[in-house]
């Protein structure tokens, strides 16, 4: 059981969560970008290691569209927006680092408790996977939760669809359709936010959330 | 094979509301839509006829339709067929009177889609052989009927009666839902083959028993579930009321029969005592409110409730002979109570039938601006008199023997062992015995009101005679009812397959006794001939008339009518609807409605007119509905402000709602 396969998923899923920390204290918008691109090629990785665990070649097709849209493509595109708006230095603090932090680590030993009761009788690798895929979904409603600009929100959404993924491929059998199509409907997420964000600044100048609360409340 | 045939024949009428959409625009819709509703309602009668007399056996057929694990069981048994027949004579004679009627709809692609819809699943409730083919078909059957009830929308008050109709379906379907979940067990055996041979525990079952009450209750009208019922009756058109009340509520005192008397195996005894109560005080109050209304379509629609708390009082003192093991006594109260549920069908669509066709002729239900009818619509109003002494329970119609069925089935309680029985079914046989005196008065004042005296309106004095098919129909029942009146005893022996399933015993038969008499239990106790008391009616009546014209005067003299001495004799002078019900509403109504009374009187020398004003009120409405509503109401107003919040608050509620799930489940025992 203990084999170095098992490790290293173990180890890959692992760094997947760290790397989900590291994304919650980010107060620097193009920083934050710089490391949700290392957790999709961190997910990326992990999904080629359980390709090649489980022998299921088509999971490295998921694998590549990772690398690809997640890694790339994704964060390039976002990081054009964030420089086209202006705000790549915005900094933003919703409440402190040390309390989200522990927030995270809260909702981490939860998810552990969760799946670890749950998959009782399961295969030990996927239990693993499913606890830490969980952990990164939280993790990530946690960071849309506690962000207030709408481009670090569309990063909570995209790791959290990360975590989906993990979860996906860390169970045997999972077809290559259902993930082909939640690639490109992430994708397709994307592009509709991202369009949004800039009609919002058309409108609003700001991508700020709480100012178009401010312009909601004053419409009541 | 049976069946089949009947599956058949509900997916024509299914099959007719494609075509009825595809014809709205055609002025031939009607008669197209109501003439192929007839003619395959007429078949499946015949059919369920036949099975009925001659095929006790049940026929049964398993459909790959529903759930995947399950199927759709459809089955024909001595009790299926019985409903069957009263639904689809009641459908046939509503699409006979549509075919005249239905020409005067204002907006008939409102009605014709629906119409066959509904008449189908009115028939597969009945057909339905699992729980799952059960409610579908009876949410159907509720969707269908509410949208005819909203047919003509654009009034107000058909729009509150829509609402409040599907939620007090929504409500019923919930608790028979939760009934058939009980009985079906965790295994989820919903197939009714499955949940008779399972056992239920005792506290189970009379839980189900209370769910099935509630929930055919409610569609049925039992006290207090009736709200809805005075509502959507009369707002739906006349064809679609008489089958709502003369049909579904049946369909609905099936849907408890099935439950209570089959599905659940052998009852309890204290079961009885919750439907007798109820029965009696839902005689009791359907029959007082209907005495209080001057809409004639709603004080026939109270009218029904009135008769199902006899049908459940009935069912109930069968449930109470079941329990102690009087099989032949439990045998007569459900062959009283099916009786009922057959008579009722027939008189109620004959009476919404002649409402039907008053409002074609007048354009109003207000039985104040009606009035001298029999002269211009002499025809309707000989049949609404039939219906009336029906409905009445006068001999020798079909309304006197099933109450008097009832009556002896209560006379035979002392028998029962249970103090509580003993003391409680003469209770409810009083409450019935009034209510069908109260009853007497109501229809005496409906008949009385619209056909007799003068007109009250200037359209009920300009109105005209309904047309031929509205005619037939009615004809038709009232035939039906002085058949069934004078020679019940071939009914009675029909239902020995339906008693004999239910209760493992049968009434005696009734065709061998001499001079076609009926005889509930024993010659030495009680027996009645209707045959004999309509030939001595018709004989001592032709008798008189022949003597009075033959030896005084055979001139037919019309005068002027007395006016109590008023040079003026305008018709409000002449008795009121309310002014009718004014004695009982005095006994009674201050009681049972908090009525008041309050008169002005002018002062001397001023020519301002006295005023009465009568105030009701509906105590049941004020004191289980309204305090539901404001709760509701209030609830939802404090939870408004969940509409208006900004995006992260609605993820951090998504968000908090996940967590605490997940920590329930992590810390679940």
């Amino acid at each position: 059981m203990h084999s170095i396969t098992f490790d290293i998923a173990h180890m890959l899923a692992g760094s997947l969560v760290l790397v989900s920390f590291i994304q919650l204290y980010q107060q620097r918008l193009s920083a934050l970008l710089n490391i949700f691109a290392l957790h999709a090629f961190v997910l990326a990785a992990s999904v080629a290691w359980q390709a090649y665990v489980q022998d299921a070649p088509h999971l490295y097709i998921t694998a590549v569209i990772a690398l690809i849209f997640k890694a790339l493509v994704i964060p390039l595109a976002l990081r054009r927006i964030v420089i086209r708006l202006g705000i790549h230095r915005e900094i933003e603090n919703v409440f402190g680092v040390g309390l989200a932090m522990l927030l995270g680590i809260g909702l981490v030993a939860l998810s552990m408790v969760v799946m670890l009761r749950v998959t009782s009788g399961a295969d030990p690798l996927a239990r693993e996977d499913l606890a830490f895929a969980l952990s990164v979904v939280l993790l990530g409603l946690l960071m849309m939760v506690t962000r207030r600009n709408a481009v670090s929100q569309v990063v909570g959404f995209m790791s959290l669809e990360n975590g989906l993924v993990l979860a996906a491929t860390g169970a045997k059998g999972m077809p290559l359709v259902v993930e082909i199509s939640i690639a490109f409907s992430v994708l397709i997420a994307f592009i509709v936010i991202g369009i949004f964000l800039f009609r919002i600044r058309e409108r609003f100048d700001t991508v700020d959330m709480q100012a178009m609360d401010r312009f909601r409340e004053e419409q009541r | 094979m049976m069946v089949t045939v009947a599956l058949f024949g509900v997916l024509t009428l299914v099959a007719l509301a494609p075509i009825a959409v595809a014809m709205s625009a055609s002025p031939n819709a009607t008669g197209f839509v109501y003439g192929a509703c007839l003619i395959v309602t007429l078949i499946l009668f015949l059919l369920a006829l036949h099975s009925l007399l001659d095929h006790p056996a049940a026929s049964t057929i398993t459909l790959p339709l529903g759930l995947p694990w399950l199927g759709a069981h459809f089955r024909i048994d001595p009790l299926a067929a019985f409903f069957l027949v009263v639904v689809n004579l009641g459908a046939a004679a509503a699409s006979l009177f549509a075919l005249g009627y239905g020409r005067h709809e204002e907006t008939p692609q409102r009605v014709l889609p629906f119409f066959p819809v509904y008449l189908a699943a009115m028939n597969l409730v009945v057909l339905a052989d699992d729980a799952f083919s059960f409610l579908l078909s009876w949410e159907l059957m509720s969707l269908s009927s509410w949208a005819l009830v909203i047919a003509d929308h654009r009034r107000v008050e058909n729009r509150h009666a829509g609402f409040v109709y599907l939620l007090m379906a929504s409500f019923g379907t919930l608790t028979l839902l939760l009934a058939f979940g009980l009985m079906a067990g965790g295994d989820g055996a919903y197939a009714f083959d499955a949940i008779r041979a399972a056992h239920p525990a005792l506290g189970t079952a009379a839980l189900v028993v209370v769910l099935a009450l509630i929930g055919a209750g409610s569609k049925a009208g039992l006290v207090p579930l009736h709200a809805w019922l005075p509502l959507a009756h009369p707002a739906a058109p006349s064809h679609v009321s008489a089958l709502m009340s003369g049909v579904m509520t049946k369909v609905a005192v099936y849907g408890f029969i099935r439950i209570a008397f089959d599905l659940l195996g052998a009852p309890q005894w204290w079961w009885s005592l919750v439907v007798l109560a109820l029965g009696g005080v839902t005689a009791m109050m359907g029959v007082l409110y209907a005495l209080m209304q001057r809409d004639l379509k709603r004080a026939l629609a109270y009218s029904t409730i009135e008769n199902i708390g006899l049908i459940f009082a009935s069912l109930g003192l069968a449930l109470a002979f079941k329990a102690y093991g009087m099989h032949v006594a439990a045998a007569l109260a459900l062959t009283a109570a099916l009786l009922h549920v057959f008579n009722h069908s027939l008189f109620k669509s004959l009476l919404f039938f002649g409402a039907g066709s008053v409002l074609t002729a007048t354009g109003t239900r207000d039985m104040e601006k009606l009035g001298g009818l029999i002269h211009r619509m002499p025809q309707t109003a000989f049949v609404f008199l039939i219906g009336c002494t029906a409905i009445s329970a006068l001999p020798p119609l079909n309304g006197f023997v099933s109450e008097w069925l009832s009556f002896q089935a209560i006379l035979l309680s002392p028998q029962l062992p249970s103090w509580g029985l003993k003391l409680m079914v003469p209770a409810v046989g009083a409450l019935l015995a009034l209510s069908a005196a109260l009853a007497a008065a109501c229809f005496v004042r409906a008949f009385g009101i619209v056909f007799l005296g003068r007109p009250r309106s200037y359209d009920a004095g300009a109105a005209l005679e309904t047309d031929t098919n509205s005619l037939a129909a009615m004809y038709a029942l009232a035939a039906t009812c002085l058949i069934v009146g004078i020679l019940p005893g071939i009914f009675i022996d029909a239902l020995a397959p339906v008693t004999q399933m239910l209760t493992g015993a049968r009434m005696p038969v009734q065709t061998d006794a001499e001079w076609m008499s009926i005889v509930p239990i024993a010659e030495s106790r009680s027996s009645y001939n209707g045959l004999l008391v309509f030939a001595f009616m018709v004989i001592t009546g032709t008798a008189t008339a022949f003597a009075i014209h033959r030896f005084a005067s055979d001139k037919i003299r019309r005068g002027p009518a007395w006016g109590c001495g008023y040079p003026d004799a305008s018709p409000l002078t002449q008795y009121s609807a309310s002014s009718f019900a004014q004695p009982i509403r005095r006994v009674f109504g201050s009681l049972v409605f908090r009525a008041r009374e309050i008169g002005t009187m002018p002062p001397p020398g001023s020519r301002a007119p006295a005023t009465l004003t009568v105030q009701l009120r509906d105590l049941i409405w004020d004191f289980a509905y309204a305090p539901v509503a404001n709760a509701v109401g209030l609830i939802a107003d404090r939870l408004n402000y969940l509409q208006f919040l900004t995006i992260r608050s609605y993820l951090t509620l998504v968000f908090g709602a996940l967590v605490i799930l997940l920590t329930v489940l992590a810390t679940w025992p």
